[in-house]
């Protein structure tokens, strides 16, 4: 597989963190590939656009950082307007309607996807906004299969939260389907 | 899914390597980039019957973890730079006392408070001359995680066996880093366990009189034996004495048991140096940076290799001069002002091959920051 870089980038309490957690654990530990998974740490990082690096590859990955992102995710207007310019030329750029107005075009296949809305139509409930992405993220890219993910929300969340969990990942993949 | 395996962050991959290698006590003062450590141990080493405790602060912690090695535990404190500078002095103690102890500094920017959530490697040199006085220090340090745990697990281990505390030396980057990390089943690392003494209840024992081999077994304090502790030169009873033939004789066995032994603590990796004609020498997380230039450029046809230290200190001199000897150049990467560049300039023999690139600027070294030196130093312009 290719080497896929990727930044989440969005604003503290919208979960881009846990999602990147996520999706690098589930590469891991269901899918017998490398992950490396590291974020903005200190002041930059409280309040304000928080941001996390994943790299997913199936051999060693050395340096840990992503400088170009293959795919980069914005969440906020904030977010977005810290980070567009970093994308990898010819990288795919995903973003939620409600949030986030492009301004400028990047050199990128940019999809701009209503996922908050639709969450909030659906489910009702801001709180499984990151897994909507993920799945989203995980039908435009086809990096790894939705299954594993849902293995690693098992370990991560109380049973009784899962089934909306699982929902909003199926809605997710619906929606990037279409965008894809 | 091997339940062995896991993905987490470089802290809390130290605390697996802690209890791995048999962690009884942990004494600490929450302090960032370092703070996983105590947070992790705090609900792990209690659920296996070890102790944990929040100390007032990182002084207490270190004297902490010194009283309770001397009672026969496993031990181990956490910290970032201005703790570290904190625990300077009892860290000086237990050398002069011989008590095994483990203190993980996982770097920050400095001096003072410095760069608190930054990444640098700026206490190399404090790590070896932080505390007064001549003494020999061991110190280690690690890029990955399946690295950390293995060369934590020998922090227990070396400390064990050279009776010293041993400082392992992580920064920022590789601290809070996920990745994956496959736990080896009990019994795959080899563990040094603490040397008892055979003498009985009720029989003279010399806490500070060696054995042929030149150990020292220990007597758990508070046990069977009573015997005197002491920060002072001391004779082999462990009471104070200032007679010169016992002070030159614990010096020289404070300072050589390490010296004499640098073969066996050295720890490195190595990539690519067969044929290298620029020998990249690295630690830590700039390591990481190092060798994906190195992989990048040999298919390119460039001749590059990497040394990745373990062992900081004692520092590997005769190893790193004969690993370079072929080199025409050698490029320490590192993130301060060029502490290991000092060692291995002494080292080679010829200094005038040896180049520096670094940041200090609490931004993570890149790959291009490296390519940029050597475009200059090999002659290609800027």
């Amino acid at each position: 597989m290719e080497r896929c870089r990727m930044v989440f980038s969005g604003s503290g309490g919208q979960g881009v963190i846990t999602a990147a957690i996520v999706l690098a654990e589930a590469a891991v530990l269901h899918e017998g590939l490398m992950a490396v998974q590291s974020q903005a740490y200190g002041p930059e990082a409280r309040g304000g656009a928080t941001r996390s690096d994943i790299i997913i590859a199936d051999e060693t990955i050395n340096f840990p950082k992503v400088l170009q992102p293959n795919v980069l995710v914005c969440l906020t207007q904030e977010a977005y307007n810290k980070f567009y310019t970093i994308i990898r030329p010819g990288g795919t750029l995903i973003t939620d309607t409600r949030y986030v107005k492009t301004q400028r075009k990047a050199d990128a296949l940019q999809k701009e996807i209503p996922m908050f809305e639709t969450v909030m139509d659906t489910i009702g409930k801001p709180i499984v906004f990151n897994i909507c992405m993920l799945g989203t993220l995980l039908a435009i890219t086809e990096i790894i299969q939705p299954d594993s993910v849902m293995k690693v929300l098992e370990t991560r969340i109380p049973s009784g939260f899962l089934d909306m969990n699982r929902e909003a990942l199926g809605l997710g993949m619906q929606l990037g389907a279409k965008y894809k | 899914m091997d339940k062995n395996i896991r993905f987490i962050q470089g802290n809390e991959v130290c605390v697996e390597g802690a209890l791995y290698a048999g962690l009884d006590f942990f004494a600490g003062y929450p302090i960032t980039p370092s703070t996983e450590i105590a947070e992790h141990l705090s609900s792990r080493l209690p659920r296996k019957g070890g102790k944990f405790i929040q100390m007032e602060d990182e002084i207490a912690s270190m004297c902490a973890i010194i009283g309770a090695s001397l009672t026969g535990k496993k031990v181990m404190t956490a910290t970032s730079g201005p703790g570290f500078s904190l625990k300077q002095e009892a860290l000086g103690y237990a050398i002069m006392t011989e008590i095994p102890c483990v203190i993980v500094n996982v770097q920050r920017g400095g001096p003072s408070t410095g760069l608190p959530t930054s990444v640098a490697q700026g206490d190399v040199m404090q790590a070896r001359w932080g505390t007064h006085g001549d003494h020999a220090m061991i110190v280690l340090t690690a890029s990955n995680h399946q690295d950390v745990f293995a060369i934590t697990v020998e922090a227990f281990n070396l400390a064990e066996t050279y009776r010293t505390p041993v400082v392992l030396l992580f920064d920022e980057v590789v601290g809070h880093m996920r990745e994956k990390l496959v736990i080896p089943e009990p019994g795959v690392i080899p563990l040094v366990e603490r040397l008892h003494t055979s003498v009985k209840d009720g029989v003279d024992y010399h806490p500070y009189l060696p054995r042929e081999d030149g150990r020292l077994p220990m007597s758990d304090f508070g046990g069977v034996h009573r015997y005197n502790v002491t920060g002072l030169f001391h004779d082999m009873w462990g009471f104070p004495s200032s007679k010169p033939e016992i002070v030159q004789g614990l010096h020289r066995h404070l300072v050589d048991k390490i010296r004499n032994n640098v073969n066996q603590i050295m720890r490195y990796k190595e990539y690519y140096l067969d044929d290298a004609e620029c020998v990249l020498i690295s630690y830590g997380s700039s390591a990481r940076s190092a060798l994906h230039v190195v992989e990048q450029r040999r298919p390119r046809g460039e001749r590059l290799g990497l040394l990745e230290l373990q062992t900081l200190w004692p520092f590997p001199y005769q190893m790193i001069k004969d690993k370079c000897k072929h080199a025409k150049y050698v490029l320490v990467v590192e993130m301060n002002a060029g502490q290991v560049l000092r060692a291995v300039k002494r080292a080679v023999g010829d200094p005038e091959r040896v180049f520096l690139a670094n940041r200090v600027d609490g931004v993570f070294i890149t790959p291009t920051d490296i390519r940029n030196i050597l475009r200059i130093i090999m002659g290609k312009g800027a």
